[in-house]
């Protein structure tokens, strides 16, 4: 073969996508073998329904959510409040709908404003008052879900808004709108991080923030942006998952999504410590998760244990970025191989 | 006693002064409120939560966190229940055994926190999704405790006057809040604790066992989990796989609130036992003033948590300025 | 006790060096940076394990694994950053991990007894109950100090204790040392400051590269000849400085300078001082480790805040507050401590060229792929940067590589002024040679450089002017043909 394309090949397998994308495509396999009705695709009204479409539809809010997540974690900090900007976005909408009767575009504007003062919030507290992001984001979750709740007194309310109701449950050609939504937020914050210079300082950041002070490079500026555009990400995502369900639990909206995001990331291949990201691997992350509770539960595992398979991925995953573990490992590789040589 | 007020202690003496504000204040608002019954109240019905918030203490002031707590609050009421109820266990050997069980989890998680240097933020949120997966495992359905032991001991506890009875969860809670002031303060263990948090690194050269002092931090956390699910089945009587569904989050803040800092090495026990009693104020006062939702206790202990944190970092910051110059 | 005495034979860092202490007296050790005195320290104390050799204690061969061992074994250490835990009282800083216990319990009146005993060795009146951290860092090196007293040291090994003392702290750790001295201890003093170890040591071990230059009788060893031997190079062996110097004074002193800075300082840094750099002039800073050369850069780049003084570029004031703002004003800063204030690792070697441009030129206006691949690639070609592609991870490059692509970051800004901290720490000669050419050819061009190096023969070469610090202060400045080892030696060996 041509070089070209064996640098493509070997460049392809050092990447950090490799990995979840191999457990991807495992369940897939496995799903070939033993479930072929995984992939059936029926069409209803023109409109195309099955499971892989619903695994789909399913991630989407963790993978909106994790596009966010992603970023804060190449910064090297963590995003707790994403669940209740959720709360408090999906809520609020659902309320400005019925009670004063705002249309989507006023709508969609109150989403975007408050999620991104809240990431305002996080972020200078974070970068300027110098608190650990951890502490930040979890006042601003518990904060934030006090929030919401006094927004209605608790009670659930119904979602009115044909714009949110589209985004939430409509078609485009047959395919999902919410889908769309994932694949559009997903190609401009590709767009934002690769052509313009937001990738390569909050990674710079994420990795060695002194020299990247000491290179001229805003690490203040860079932090309090990462967080603004994670909450703006659970802003979209609770306009999704509201116009999913049709109605808002002040409650429950986005109640521990934070942690399924932090899960997709990670999984993904970003690693919690900050440095090199990946957008591409946190989707696959939060769609591997999904197929592994999916895969299990129509192999008749009961739905409530779907936490168990989740919890077995994160360790998995951290044992293979730990130096002593791929060291004993190896050795045990080795030692296996001896006798035989 | 003039090193009572320091500036480590500052954030310590900012909680008292704020319970007892926040009691003060609630006692001139509504009536009855100042009395032995309400304290006592206080105690029983957020036992659940200081036991908890005390394992929490040592796993924050060792540096740590710990987020599988709640999960096996949860998991530890079914399964207490499941033994009682289906298997006919005896409760005194379901709830040893849920407390076995408890300690091995959290010694579990700390092995691989400390073996492989796993963060522990992501090892304690595997740990607190495979608890909650396996508690649904035991029974998805709720499940009630009907034996004598269990009326036993809701009827037992200490009569304080004629009246006013410190039930079994407010002696438990006592009981665990007294026995984790004397490990924090006198013993070996409870000072690696602090010295661990303080600089892990300084403390290996000092010859502070730092591996193991780690694991017993998170065995004794999953213990205190374990008891506060026992505590909870006390009060409610029954098992539910979604128990305590973020309960984690509120004994972090109880810790918090206490002035435990969550970078380690600095914070009281008995900062916790204030932080968990304003939360307790804080819900109380709302159920007594009548029309106020559980919406106005989360704000509050937000806005409280915030302006703690930020008087601990400008606290924290000043002596490194000093310093410098 | 009939005396200390310990033997050596390393490998890389340490090529079988022979170091003996005897009972009752203080032993300086000192060399200059990479001479090998930590990791001496280190194998002593059981936290590196050594390849070969043999460690006698009293004459019996011991081999501590760990640090705990060699406390026990009576070798106690006080290191640099002094190993305390801040937010713990005194009396438990000496006393944790061996708290005296009754019926399980501590028993905190005895270990308070303990620790003011301990104390008391040192004849030192502090409250015990005093978090560390509120404690001057003279008082934490003494709270340190009492710790490694109190397992029964028979030999205390004090690593650069007064780096962070002032004189008078520094007067009164020499009484506590003088007086464990008269208690038949033994002492390893190891430090930089050629006076301290005058005033106070008994003996002196010097190392340089690994390898012992000798042990000397303190009061048989001049100041000159010991800096010699610290540097590597004797007196009379000196040879005259062979290159050419390009420009003259006079042509020199025609030349407004580009940056002017007036007592420019920063309380616990640098004593206020004056410094001038012209363009397409190399001016050198030359002093010891901890002289203050590091900090002085600092000031100058923004990345500390002076304290006093003021900066004129070009005649008109600066603020320069920030690196940001100092890169803006045409500064470029190459820190000595390449891997926490250099290299971003794990970013590949073109990411880590173009970082300092694309700061300059903000968010938006992204660099374009083809430029940064040609900056890449002209760079990595112009200073023969060896690296497998520009898309390798600078943290799989060889010292020297990463040297040359930190300079390559700023040289593609084109500064007026570079600052170059060591650039030729940790790299192998071909490298250096390189780098020095490199500094050459950038003064031809007319760009201003500021050069700080530990070699002096380095400094010598490379500079037209060259200012001596020593002690956080400036105490002299020589140029022209005045430049040589001895001038400099002498200065910085030399009394007020």
């Amino acid at each position: 073969m041509n070089s070209a394309s064996s640098t493509f090949i070997s460049r392809f397998l050092q990447s950090r996508i490799v990995w979840p994308l191999a457990g991807l495509a495992l369940l897939l396999l496995f799903n070939l073998i033993f479930d072929r009705a995984f992939f059936e695709v029926t069409t209803r009204d023109g409109n195309f329904y099955g499971p892989m479409l619903t695994v789909m539809r399913l991630s989407v809010v963790v993978m909106l959510l994790a596009m966010g997540m992603t970023l804060v974690i190449a910064t090297g900090g963590v995003d707790l409040s994403v669940g209740s900007v959720m709360a408090i976005v999906g809520t609020l909408v659902a309320f400005l709908a019925v009670k004063h009767h705002l249309g989507f575009p006023s709508l969609l504007g109150v989403a975007i404003s408050v999620s991104l003062s809240i990431g305002a919030f996080n972020g200078v507290l974070i970068s300027c008052v110098g608190i650990q992001p951890i502490v930040v984001t979890l006042i601003m979750m518990v904060l934030g879900r006090g929030v919401a709740l006094n927004i209605t007194g608790g009670s659930p309310l119904q979602v009115m808004d044909s714009g949110v109701l589209f985004l939430g449950k409509s078609f485009i050609m047959g395919v999902p709108v919410q889908i769309f939504l994932v694949l559009f937020v997903f190609a401009i914050t590709v767009m934002l991080c690769r052509k313009t210079a937001i990738g390569l300082f909050v990674e710079a950041v994420g990795d060695n923030e002194t020299a990247s002070r000491l290179s001229g490079v805003n690490a203040r500026g860079i932090k309090v942006l990462v967080y603004i555009f994670s909450a703006v990400c659970a802003a979209l995502a609770a306009l999704v998952s509201i116009g999913d369900a049709g109605s808002v639990d002040p409650d429950g909206l986005g109640q521990m999504l934070e942690l399924d995001a932090i899960t997709a990331v990670v999984v993904g291949g970003t690693v919690l410590t900050g440095g090199r990201f990946t957008l591409l691997g946190s989707l696959i992350g939060a769609l591997l998760i999904q197929t592994l509770a999916t895969t299990l539960i129509r192999q008749g595992m009961d739905s409530a244990y779907a936490p168990v398979p989740k919890a077995l991925v994160i360790l998995v995953v951290c044992l293979l970025q730990s130096q002593k573990f791929r060291a004993q490992i190896a050795s045990l590789i080795g030692n296996f191989r001896k006798p035989t040589s | 006693m003039k090193q009572i007020f320091t500036r480590k202690n500052l954030p310590i003496l900012a909680t008292t002064f704020v319970l007892v504000l926040l009691f003060g204040t609630f006692s001139v608002l509504f009536d009855n409120f100042l009395s032995l019954r309400v304290v006592t109240d206080l105690f029983a019905s957020n036992a659940h939560v200081g036991v908890v918030a005390i394992g929490m203490t040592f796993v924050i002031l060792s540096g740590g966190i710990d987020l599988s707590v709640g999960s096996v609050v949860g998991f530890t009421t079914i399964f207490v229940a499941t033994l009682v109820g289906k298997h006919e266990m005896h409760p005194a050997l379901a709830i040893l055994l849920a407390l076995l069980v408890g300690s091995a989890f959290g010694a579990g998680m700390g092995i691989f926190i400390q073996v492989y240097q796993l963060p522990p933020f992501l090892v304690t949120l595997a740990g607190m999704f495979f608890a909650r997966g396996m508690a649904f495992v035991v029974s998805k359905q709720s499940l009630e405790i009907n034996h004598r032991f269990y009326s036993a001991v809701i009827d037992a506890g200490i009569p304080l006057t004629d009246k006013v009875i410190l039930r079994a969860p407010a002696c438990i809670f006592v009981a665990v809040f007294v026995v984790a002031l004397v490990l924090a303060h006198f013993s070996r263990f409870g000072r690696n604790v602090y010295a661990v948090g303080g600089n892990a690194a300084s403390s290996l050269l000092m010859g502070v066992p730092v591996g193991r002092t780690r694991i017993w931090i998170y065995t004794l956390s999953g213990f205190c989990a374990a008891l506060g699910g026992v505590v909870f089945t006390f009060r409610t009587q029954a098992g539910n796989a979604t128990n305590a569904f973020g309960l984690e989050l509120d004994a972090i803040a109880a810790v918090v609130i206490g002035g435990t800092l969550l970078s380690g090495g600095v914070g009281y026990v008995a900062g916790t036992l204030m932080g968990v009693l304003i939360y307790g104020t804080i819900l109380t006062g709302i159920r007594f003033y009548g029309n106020l939702d559980s919406s106005w206790q989360r704000m509050a202990i937000g806005a409280l948590l915030l302006v703690f944190i930020v008087i601990q970092r400008l606290l924290t910051r000043a002596p490194a300025r000093e310093h410098s110059h | 006790m009939s005396g200390i005495s310990k033997a050596f034979r390393g490998v890389q860092a340490l090529k079988g060096v022979d170091f003996t202490v005897r009972a009752g007296e203080i032993h300086a050790l000192m060399g200059e940076n990479g001479a090998g005195k930590s990791t001496l320290i280190k194998v002593l104390t059981g936290v590196h394990p050594r390849d070969c050799g043999e460690v006698l204690l009293a004459g019996q061969s011991v081999s501590p694994q760990a640090p705990r061992e060699a406390e026990e074994l009576g070798i106690s250490t006080v290191y640099q950053e002094i190993n305390l835990i801040p937010e713990l009282s005194v009396a438990e800083n000496i006393m944790l991990g061996r708290q005296p216990r009754r019926f399980g319990f501590i028993d905190w009146k005895e270990l308070h007894a303990r620790a003011r005993r301990a104390l008391q060795r040192l004849e030192i009146d502090l409250n015990l109950h005093l978090s560390v951290s509120s404690c001057s860092l003279a008082l934490q090196q003494m709270v340190a100090i009492a710790r490694a007293l109190d397992v029964n040291a028979k030999l205390l090994i004090l690593d650069e204790p007064t780096s962070s003392l002032d004189e008078h702290e520094v007067a009164e750790l020499f009484k506590v040392m003088r007086r464990l001295r008269e208690q038949g201890l033994g002492l390893v003093f190891v430090t930089h400051f050629m006076d301290q170890v005058y005033a106070v040591s008994d003996r002196i071990t010097v190392l340089r590269n690994g390898e012992l230059v000798g042990e000397f009788k303190t009061a048989e060893l001049p100041k000159l000849q010991l800096v010699g031997k610290m540097l590597g190079r004797e007196l009379s062996a000196v040879e005259k400085v062979g290159d050419t110097m390009t420009l003259s004074a006079d042509e020199n002193t025609t030349r407004d300078p580009f940056l002017a800075a007036k007592q420019l300082g920063r309380k616990g840094g640098v004593e206020p001082l004056d410094l001038e750099i012209r363009k397409g002039e190399v001016v050198g800073l030359a002093g010891l480790l901890g002289s203050g050369r590091t900090e002085t850069a600092r000031l100058l780049f923004g990345a500390d805040r002076r304290t006093s003084g003021s900066i004129t570029l070009d005649g008109r004031a600066a603020a320069l507050s920030s690196p940001a703002k100092a890169i803006g004003a045409g500064i470029a800063f190459c820190s000595e401590d390449r891997k926490s204030e250099g290299i971003v690792p794990s970013l590949s070697v073109r990411e880590n060229i173009i970082l300092a441009m694309q700061a300059g030129r903000g968010i938006l206006r992204l660099l374009p792929r083809r430029k940064q691949e040609e900056l890449a690639a002209h760079y990595i070609n112009a200073l023969r940067i060896k690296t497998p592609s520009p898309e390798t991870p600078i943290q799989n490059l060889s010292g020297g590589n990463q040297q040359k692509v930190l300079l390559a970051r700023w040289l593609c800004l084109q500064p007026k002024l570079i600052i170059l901290d060591e650039p030729t720490r940790g790299i192998d000669v071909g490298a250096k040679a390189e780098i020095e050419k490199l500094v050459d050819s950038l003064r031809r061009e007319g760009m201003a450089i500021l050069f700080i190096s530990s070699e002096l023969e380095e400094v010598v070469r490379a500079s037209q002017r060259v200012l001596v610090l020593r002690d956080r202060k400036k105490v002299g400045e020589l140029s022209g043909e005045q430049i040589n080892e001895d001038r400099i030696m002498e200065m910085i060996a030399s009394h007020e």
